[in-house]
């Protein structure tokens, strides 16, 4: 009896969540792809399913013509995916650029410091995305606070453009995305060993060449891990493109909420999601073979 | 022995603190201008807070933010435990791979395709059965429900690898079934990092605004979905109080919370 039960708690501790993610997660992509595949029509819904099962058995129609209208009307489509390579690439570097020092001096700070800076870091993460770039508008704006104080300071006669470049974008993706490369650079950097940096200074190795020999090579792993973090949720980011952005700086993810909500055209949504998912799949198998080949 | 840190670093590390910090204290300070023009200071005023008890709109959605905040992080929370149970305790068993992909899969996705995806699948869920019938408070929250848990199992899994499995088995040969080990022994145990989850499933569900725009219906507006058309028309005092009041809430809790395991682990 107690075996029994046993058994079947054990089953439960792995279907439930597992029939959970299943369901809510698995089959909606399953249902994404079903609908890239199927021809776009004026109803409700706005498409006719490739694959479905009605009271007549079931059907199987898929046809390509979404993924040939992004082939067709390639420029729409091809410059916001580059773009989002291209702004996520730079925002990371940007990131990798502001943590590094961050990092370096929440390791090796004494204890006490080191909880303060460390709480500074994780609470930004905390809070909202959405109002923290509505916060950056204040600043950025053309009547914003930055360019109020450039005037005041009489270094500018006409308010700077700030918002809708490029700019803003990497503002907005260093102000939500920096705690989350600075978190795992911290952690590789407090393991670093103190002594090896202390036996290359009596050696007489100069400040850059320490830095480019041994914390650079040893500090690797965080900057790999902090990348993909910030990485893979730029690349698809709405909110960031969609405040602070303008039509220069268009990304998938605004793309597939304009697509959907805008145009209603549900089946090429779809279908840009998907070559979404491709971008991102390819950085997290690259990290995953790169680890592989550093074990063995 | 620790060297000192270099001035410049020290430098460089306090003007990326200022990125993180200085936009959202400046609006802070913007929430008690009295004026209606965002950028001329009118002088101290708290009206902007007061207003906002008078906007139903945003009363309303605050509601159910919070209904469905609470209700996805229990959920989350209950199976991210489960998901930590079986990768931490259960070695082998059929189907680990699957629910390694599974409940890791969602923490990459950006948000634009999960909202996407649930959306379309609850739209053939109530043609094919006639549920879920339109889209409301429930479909936002179980797609919260189904990203959250697996922030909430990494967070918990975290806490029960680390924790010392002796206790249990001691408890076990001295008699304990496994339901009474489990509640007396593990569960005080890994409580602090129960308590983070259901935190954390909560913020990204109160925060959340793409999936919940995907998911909800009309007249289902959560808190941000109404914060984002409200910023859409530009910035506004009012939007500076709910900001400031929203932040500062979470950032208060977080303080406290951060306080209290980092004062835990000291004593380990």
């Amino acid at each position: 009896m107690n075996y029994f039960f046993q058994k079947f708690g054990r089953i439960l501790v792995i279907w439930l969540p597992l029939g959970w993610l299943l369901l809510f997660f698995m089959l909606p992509l399953v249902e994404m792809i079903n609908v890239s595949f199927s021809e776009a029509r004026r109803a409700v819904p706005p498409y006719i399913p490739a694959f479905q099962i009605g009271s007549e058995g079931f059907s199987f129609r898929p046809v390509l013509d979404n993924y040939l209208l992004i082939y067709e009307y390639w420029e729409d489509y091809l410059w916001p995916a580059i773009n989002s390579i291209r702004l996520a690439f730079f925002s990371t570097l940007y990131c990798l650029l502001f943590a590094y020092p961050m990092a370096w001096w929440i390791a090796r700070s004494n204890k006490s410091i080191q909880h303060i800076l460390l709480i500074l870091v994780l609470m930004p993460f905390w809070t909202s995305s959405l109002l923290r770039m509505y916060a950056l508008i204040g600043l950025l704006n053309p009547n914003g606070f930055i360019n109020d104080v450039l005037i005041w300071a009489g270094i500018t006669v006409t308010p700077i453009q700030m918002m809708q470049t490029d700019f803003s974008i990497y503002s907005g993706m260093i102000l939500t995305y920096l705690p989350l490369m600075i978190l795992p650079l911290y952690a590789s950097l407090v393991r670093l060993d103190v002594s090896i940096i202390e036996a290359a200074a009596d050696l007489g190795a100069k400040k850059w060449d320490i830095f480019r020999t041994i914390v650079l090579p040893l500090s690797i792993p965080g900057i790999v891990a902090g990348s993909l973090l910030v990485f893979i949720p730029a690349v698809g980011e709405f909110v960031i493109p969609a405040l602070l952005g303008g039509p220069e700086q268009l990304m998938l993810g605004k793309v597939i909420w304009t697509e959907f909500f805008r145009n209603r055209d549900w089946p090429v949504a779809a279908a840009i999601a998907i070559i979404l998912i491709a971008i991102i799949i390819l950085p997290i198998v690259y990290a995953r073979y790169q680890d592989r080949e550093r074990i063995s | 022995m620790r060297r000192d840190v270099p001035l410049l670093i020290k430098a460089l590390g306090i003007a990326g603190f200022g990125i993180l910090y200085i936009p959202v204290m400046i609006m802070i300070i913007y929430s008690f201008n009295s004026s209606k023009l965002v950028a001329v200071w009118a002088g101290f005023s708290t009206k902007w807070y007061k207003e906002l008890w008078t906007d139903d709109i945003l009363l309303t959605a605050l509601y159910k933010s919070l209904l469905i905040g609470v209700s996805s992080a229990t959920i989350s929370t209950v199976f991210g435990l489960l998901i930590a149970i079986a990768f931490v305790r259960f070695s082998v068993f059929k189907g680990r791979l699957i629910l390694s992909l599974v409940a890791s899969a969602p923490l990459v996705m950006p948000e634009a395709v999960t909202g996407l995806s649930m959306l379309l699948l609850f739209i053939a869920m109530e043609i094919s059965f006639g549920w879920p019938s339109g889209r409301g408070v429930d479909t936002i929250m179980i797609a919260h429900a189904t990203f959250g848990m697996c922030f909430a199992a990494v967070v918990i899994q975290t806490r029960l690898r680390d924790m010392d499995k002796y206790l249990e088995e001691a408890a076990r040969d001295l008699g304990g079934r496994q339901p009474f080990v489990f509640l007396s022994i593990t569960l005080p145990l890994i409580l602090p990092s129960i308590i983070a989850a259901w935190l954390l499933s909560f913020t990204l569900s109160f925060d959340d605004l793409v999936i919940a725009s995907f998911v909800s219906g009309p007249g289902s507006s959560t808190l941000p979905i109404v914060i984002f058309s409200k910023i859409r028309l530009g910035v506004s005092p009012e939007i500076n109080a709910i900001a400031t009041l929203m932040i500062l809430t979470i950032s208060i809790l977080v303080l406290f919370g951060s306080i209290l395991i980092l004062k835990r682990e000291d004593k380990k």
